[in-house]
């Protein structure tokens, strides 16, 4: 169980304090998909980074599975479990495809086993695997090689940041069956797309305006309807 | 040859013995190995230390060895080594020296290496260095490659300075004539205190020939990077320049790229670009599992590859 508790968040711009997160209290269902959704600057991918350890709370504390890993290191939570897909792929000068790739699975990868992940992605092992992640791969490319290394990583949270960014309509059916596949895992997923949302077994809303709200798909989507008007499907300041 | 002269060679050529085909291996200055054949001779120059490699026309698909291994503390190497390259043929030159010194006295070696290559001949040429041995002793490496180009040759150079090298001062200059084509690659990693200096001056003086030079450097501790170039375009050309510097510690990189247009039609580009390892990938590598070290080691390794 991950359990969100008071956390705040606040950042300083011009000498002034912005709070991006107030007073978040939220248990994450186990095994379940979990859409977050919510305007602009809402701090959708801020929740992300506080879970993953990439920022850490101004106040407050994460608990995973009754340990309090708020002050706990990226790289501790990446080897307990946590994965996290980036809404955009950092580009390395000189790393390979398959460096990513071992790395993130402690392995020796080669064509047939690379294809595991890559094929999920539509991406075809023995073109990509030796291919440099620098700007020799367009933004799509890359994206999806972000979606394939935390398929090879693993885990028990997995953590997507707008994974559907950059990725054309023809490979959205593709995308929709890599959550579909990871059942049984805790996934949440910062989204706007409906697509997306109808797969999703919980929903959070989050709003600079208004507390939280998380629950069941349906009684979300009812929700949102009631929002359509006010932005719901715009997107942060990265998107 | 001995435990330290056979793992510089694997370090260098990446062979583990003495390799098949034409190879001099040359060792505190005198030759302790050779064999060439009538396709490519390789004969003791007789007014100075060094050799003449001469490549038939027209020879395909052949390889050449002439590592350097320097195992004498206060052993300066000075050698001259020219290569003649007949028109059309097509070879691998494998060069490079590595220098193991235990002494408190510096050893160096300088390396003047000059190609002639024919028309139509394609060269790849492969070069490492490396120091090893006692930390604060000398290790200078001074090589200088000198690069004639006929019409429609191409030159690949790939030089490594894999670290341990105290000093090194690296000179290559090329003159291209028409439709020849250079492609240089760089890479170099200096630590502690030491100071490398590259510096590479290109003559573009025929019609549609093209020059491409990237530098990859890391800088960690104390050490000193420097890197110059000048390419000079005189006719419809095109060159480009483009140098990439990862700085660690207190280390200090400074990139001089200069390019001269004297042709309406010359297309010359430079890019430089240094800076510590960009945060994000560090903590890309952290959400891998990675601890912050791990992290830079794997990027400096896959950045010098």
């Amino acid at each position: 169980m991950l359990e969100l508790k008071n956390i705040n968040y606040s950042v300083f711009e011009e000498g002034k304090e912005k709070q991006i997160l107030k007073d978040v209290n939220l248990k994450i269902e186990d095994k379940k998909i979990t859409v977050i959704t919510g305007q602009n600057g809402s701090g959708k991918s801020t929740l992300i980074k506080l879970i993953m350890g990439l920022e850490l709370a101004t106040s407050g504390k994460i608990i995973y599975n009754g340990q309090d890993i708020t002050k706990l290191d990226t790289a501790y939570r990446a080897n307990n479990g946590f994965t996290l897909a980036f809404q955009q792929p950092v580009k390395f000068k000189g790393l390979t495809v398959k460096d990513l790739l071992d790395t993130a699975s402690r392995k020796e990868s080669n064509v047939p086993n690379a294809c595991e992940y890559l094929s999920m992605v539509g991406l075809c092992a023995r073109d990509y695997l030796n291919r440099p992640l620098d700007d020799t791969l367009s933004g799509g490319e890359l994206k999806r090689i972000e979606l394939a290394i935390a398929l090879a990583k693993g885990g028990d949270v997995f953590l997507f940041d707008e994974p559907e960014a950059g990725i054309d309509l023809w490979s959205f059916d593709a995308l929709i069956n890599i959550f579909k596949k990871l059942k049984g895992k805790t996934v949440i997923i910062v989204s706007h797309q409906q697509k997306i949302l109808d797969i999703s077994d919980n929903i959070l809303i989050l709003s600079p305006s208004r507390p939280l709200e998380y629950g069941p798909k349906q009684k979300l989507l009812n929700r949102i309807k009631k929002y359509e008007n006010c932005g719901r499907l715009n997107g942060g300041k990265n998107e | 040859m001995n435990k330290v002269d056979k793992e510089l060679l694997t370090q260098i050529t990446n062979l583990h013995e003495v390799p098949q085909g034409i190879y001099n291996i040359r060792k505190n200055g005198e030759s302790i190995g050779r064999h060439s054949d009538s396709e490519v001779e390789i004969i003791s120059k007789t007014d100075k230390s060094g050799i003449d490699i001469t490549v038939q026309a027209n020879v395909k698909n052949r390889s050449i060895h002439i590592p350097v291994i320097v195992t004498m503390g206060g052993f300066n190497d000075l050698v001259y080594n020219d290569f003649y390259i007949g028109e059309n043929a097509e070879i691998i030159i494998v060069a490079g020296c590595g220098i193991h010194n235990t002494s408190n006295n510096p050893s160096s070696h300088n390396g003047i290496h000059t190609f002639h290559l024919g028309k139509g001949s394609k060269v790849k040429y492969i070069e490492k260095h490396l120091g090893i041995g006692k930390q604060e002793t000398g290790k200078i490496l001074n090589p200088i490659t000198k690069i004639y180009m006929d019409e429609t040759s191409e030159f690949e150079m790939e030089t490594f300075q894999l670290g341990g090298v105290t000093y090194s001062n690296r000179v290559t200059t090329a003159r291209l004539k028409a439709k020849a084509k250079l492609n240089i690659t760089e890479k170099i990693l200096t630590t502690e205190n030491q100071t490398a200096i590259t510096r590479f001056t290109a003559n573009l003086i025929g019609a549609n020939s093209s020059i491409n030079i990237i530098s990859r450097s890391v800088a960690k501790n104390q050490s000193k990077q420097k890197f110059l170039s000048n390419i000079i375009g005189k006719n419809e050309c095109f060159g480009h320049v483009e140098c990439d510097g990862i700085l660690l510690d207190n280390a200090t990189i400074e990139s001089t790229p200069k390019i001269l247009a004297k042709d309406v039609n010359a297309r010359l580009v430079h890019e430089a670009a240094i800076g510590k390892i960009a945060g994000d990938q560090i903590l890309k590598l952290k959400t891998l599992g990675l601890t912050n070290e791990e992290a830079e080691e794997l990027i400096i390794r896959g950045y010098l590859k």
